[in-house]
């Protein structure tokens, strides 16, 4: 194909579910109890403490069977399908395909049926899932131990920051060291997390190429520096490539490293955290390694460290005496829970699947295909007349690039939330602007990852080259833009204005009592 | 000035124009502005053409064409606003009328202060720094203002970022009646020093602007967040620390204002103010007046870099002499700034022109910024 999709999507201008129905409406009812249960057991309602019982019903919805499937079919063909969708656009999220196979492993009754209370001798066949993906993923980092109880990068990140905490503590430096440096182009966890320890965080800001200078690191260290929390390639895709001093200097002046590899799809199999002086790190199993995520299944933050930091790692964790797996509960110097009971084990088990298919061939071609993909399509978006890269970096982008529309929002008033807007009219996810700080005028994230063909991307870059053009003939048109999508423009400026927010149908009643549906 | 027409529907937002129909003339001729009469001869002798009219008028056109809910215009007379505003397809209300009119800089104060008695939710103005400047002078922050950029120098943070920016910020303010603004700095350049080559730019003042994502000029990357939670951040790190008993010296700014209002003291806006035991000593303190009050006690200087150029010392704090610097001890210098601010330099370093060579290279590498509290961001000083 070569031209930009006809395309609309579906609009059912639908109702909230809890508008649908009607009082008494019933999808199931389900048969009395026996005489003969009721007997031995009692009545149902007595099973829960009087204390806990509620005095009034819960307001659910009162719908019938196909009024329910009729509903969420509706919803789900408004949806893009973001598993499916080829999905260059959410950009540091690592958009990959996941294979349906692991979707059927994780959805297994062996699987779902686990509870995390089973007696170790029931649970071998998990535990030693999770002491594998363990082993692999010190293979691929250089680290000595990992934990798989984080349920999000961001979790895993504030674990990292406990431990680094934990460490300068058992040294009797606690108090002295509570600063964490950070860089302005590190996902900006690695400043708030930290934060939520007790540090105080000090952010380097790019210098000319785009990565901080080393100078501006000489300058932020001091008797007070607790540790360094930084990602690798940035937010840019550009990899710093004076890490190792960066480290270095943080070592001696008595400070811990901590890589953020959320998003390790650049560098899988080709640098290792270790190498360049990382103390600890960690990975989002839901992006590098194809765990689905964007509201499609449980994520998880597995985080890694030296073997000198093991201890610190949050408890209980796998170990394997020659015969039999277990968990650990006696760890006096961990940093404790960091969630309850044992992570989200489902990914974990995606994850062991996914490494397993590829083989540490595999790993690297995916990183190699991740960065070969992004430079394809860096070159045709950079063809477009409204779009500038920012910094003078050396080398090539590796697996995604920040661009910006200022040039075309100076020549045509069309800004980045407006493209990203028009876009979803071609079929295309909506495409991720920036994280805060958002140094680069308006911004663009775009990450292809190694899932998507070359003909996916080259649609992709024709839709924005399209929208260029249809700046330049009518900007009002993409300014008031989507025209084909489920639903019609959403104003950011609510974004600003928490008093307009409603995070519940309770929150949504009370402040617009009896409107209709709020997003008619 | 009398008020013209009166055919006013009172529910209807009411937006102020005052179109400065020479700014933007020197700009194409190479002239670097044309404030003052002689620029603007020697503009008019180089056949420059008048420009601020045709992009006020697409501002213009902009406001009523998303102003769904109607507006109606208050203006000046012929080219300094009703032509405009008549070309936009308004049918405007004219005060005064052009006989008055003197060819000058005193017409748009003038105008400006009467189309802010005949009452409007928001005045929209024609030029660049110097129009801001005597829009600055006419209404202070009283009424909202919004400049439409169609000057040649525009260092203040008052300007859409086009005219077409200008006018969709113009329809959403009176559309949600009143929405946010924020004051921002009017700066303003010595126009004979920058033709000879030089940049002297000065902060005058602040004007009261609607502030919307992105289309305000000088926060080119856009907000990050709640910009209040972020100044209440900084004014409590500053708090604090500022519970020992030194001289602290608060330097202009609106951010270090808010630190002041935080902790219920007063501060002025332009000015250098100082305190002791959080109790105000002296208020728009002169280079002379700081120096009495250093003593053999520590004092702490807080400073934050003018919005969208980065001056941290030399522009619109020169009572900080490199005396007072020198006394005060480069140690004792605090610097804050939003996020926002820093982002709007747009990779720019900090700077520096205290005046003293020595003391500016002193102050150059990095300096540590607090950018909320317990937040600090490394900025590089040239």
């Amino acid at each position: 194909m070569t031209r930009v999709r006809n395309f609309h999507a579906a609009q059912w201008d639908e109702p909230l579910i809890l508008e649908l129905g009607s009082p008494g409406e019933r999808g199931y009812i389900p048969p009395a109890v026996e005489s003969g249960i009721q007997d031995v057991v009692g009545p149902a309602e007595e099973l829960v403490p009087a204390a806990m019982r509620r005095q009034a019903p819960p307001q659910l919805p009162e719908i019938s069977q196909p009024g329910v499937l009729r509903h969420y079919l509706r919803l789900s063909q408004m949806t893009m399908g973001c598993h499916i969708t080829p999905d260059a656009s959410l950009g540091t999220c690592t958009m990959k395909y996941s294979p349906q196979i692991n979707e059927h492993l994780a959805r297994s009754p062996q699987m779902s049926d686990l509870h995390p209370l089973q007696d170790d001798e029931t649970t071998q066949g998990m535990l030693e899932i999770i002491y594998g993906l363990e082993q692999m993923l010190c293979e691929i980092s250089g680290m000595s131990a990992f934990t798989f109880q984080p349920a999000g990068g961001s979790q895993a990140i504030f674990a990292n920051a406990c431990i680094i905490r934990a460490y300068h503590e058992d040294r009797g430096e606690g108090d002295l060291r509570d600063e964490i440096i950070s860089t302005a182009f590190s996902h900006p966890i690695d400043c708030a997390a930290p934060a939520v320890a007790g540090f105080k965080v000090i952010t380097l800001m790019p210098g000319p190429h785009g990565y901080p200078e080393l100078d501006a690191l000489k300058a932020a260290i001091s008797p007070r520096t607790a540790g360094l929390m930084m990602t690798n390639p940035e937010d840019t895709g550009i990899f710093n490539p004076y890490v190792e001093e960066f480290t270095r200097l943080v070592h001696e002046a008595g400070g811990l490293c901590a890589y953020d590899q959320a998003n390790a799809n650049g560098i899988l199999g080709i640098t290792r955290a270790r190498e360049n002086g990382f103390d600890l790190c960690q990975f989002n199993l839901h992006k590098t390694f194809s765990v689905p995520h964007g509201s499609t299944g449980g994520s998880c933050g597995a985080g890694g460290c030296t073997e000198e930091l093991a201890k610190y790692l949050p408890s209980p964790k796998v170990e394997f005496d020659g015969e039999r797996y277990y968990w650990d509960y006696d760890r006096p110097d961990s940093i404790g829970k960091i969630r309850s009971f044992h992570g989200n084990l489902q990914a974990v088990l995606r994850s062991y699947a996914w490494i397993l298919a590829h083989g540490s061939e595999g790993l690297r071609q995916v990183a190699e295909t991740a960065v070969l993909n992004n430079n394809y399509l860096q070159q045709l978006i950079q063809q477009i007349p409204g779009v500038s890269i920012g910094y003078d970096a050396p080398g090539r982008r590796l697996q995604e690039v920040r661009y910006s529309w200022e040039p075309l929002l100076e020549e045509t008033g069309v800004s980045s939330e407006d493209v990203r807007r028009r876009m979803v009219d071609f079929g295309l996810q909506g495409y991720f602007t920036s994280h805060h700080p958002m140094l680069i005028p308006e911004p663009f994230t775009l990450e292809p990852s190694e899932s998507w063909s070359r003909s996916d991307l080259e649609e992709y870059g024709r839709v924005l080259g399209h929208i260029d053009s249809e700046a330049r003939d009518d900007p009002e048109f993409v300014q008031s833009s989507p025209h084909r999508a489920s639903i019609t423009r959403i104003h950011e400026d609510a974004l600003d204005t928490p008093e307009q927010w409603a995070m519940t149908w309770r929150g949504w009643k009370r402040k617009y009592g009896d409107v209709a549906t709020p997003n008619a | 000035m009398e008020t013209g027409v009166a055919a006013i529907d009172a529910a209807r937002p009411r937006v102020g124009l005052i179109v400065n129909p020479i700014a933007g003339m020197g700009g194409r001729v190479g002239l670097k502005g044309t404030d003052g009469p002689d620029a603007v001869e020697r503009a008019r002798s180089l056949e420059a053409v008048p420009v601020s009219g045709e992009r006020a008028a697409i501002a213009l056109a902009t406001l009523g064409e998303k102003a769904t809910g109607g507006v109606d215009i208050v203006t000046a007379p012929g080219e300094l606003g009703a032509f405009v505003a008549q070309r936009a397809g308004f049918e405007p209300i004219v005060v005064g009328n052009e006989s008055e009119i003197a060819g000058t800089s005193h017409d748009t104060i003038a105008y400006a202060r009467a189309i802010g008695d005949a009452g409007v939710d928001l005045l929209l103005f024609a030029g660049g720094d110097g129009t801001a400047r005597n829009i600055h002078d006419a209404i202070g922050v009283e009424i909202p203002a919004l400049g439409i950029p169609t000057g040649v120098k525009m260092h203040s943070s008052v300007f859409g970022t086009n005219p077409r920016a200008a006018g969709e910020l113009a329809a959403r303010f009176v559309e949600m009646s009143s929405g946010p603004c924020r004051e921002s700095e009017v700066m303003d350049i010595d126009e004979d020093a920058f033709r000879e080559g030089r940049v002297s730019a000065r902060l005058f003042g602040y004007l009261r602007v609607p502030y919307q994502r992105s289309l305000v000029q000088g926060l080119k990357s856009g907000s990050t967040g709640n910009e209040l939670s972020v100044l209440n951040g900084i004014a409590t790190a500053i708090g604090q620390w500022m519970t020992d008993d030194a001289l602290w010296i608060l330097g202009p700014g609106t951010t270090t204002r808010h630190i002041a209002t935080v902790l219920g003291l007063p501060k002025t806006l332009l000015g250098v103010d100082l305190y002791r035991n959080r109790t105000v000593v002296s208020q728009d303190a002169n280079e002379q007046e700081i120096l009495r009050q250093l003593d053999a006690t520590p004092a702490r200087l807080v400073v934050t870099p003018i919005g969208g150029q980065g001056y941290l010392f030399g522009r619109g704090n020169q009572q900080l002499s490199p005396a007072v610097l020198r006394r005060i001890g480069l140690s004792n210098i605090i610097v804050v700034a939003t996020p926002g601010k820093l982002a709007g330099l747009d990779g720019a370093s900090l700077l520096v022109d205290t005046g003293d060579a020595a003391l500016d290279a002193e102050l150059r590498g990095y300096v540590r910024v607090i950018v909320n509290q317990r937040q600090e961001s490394m900025q590089r000083v040239t």
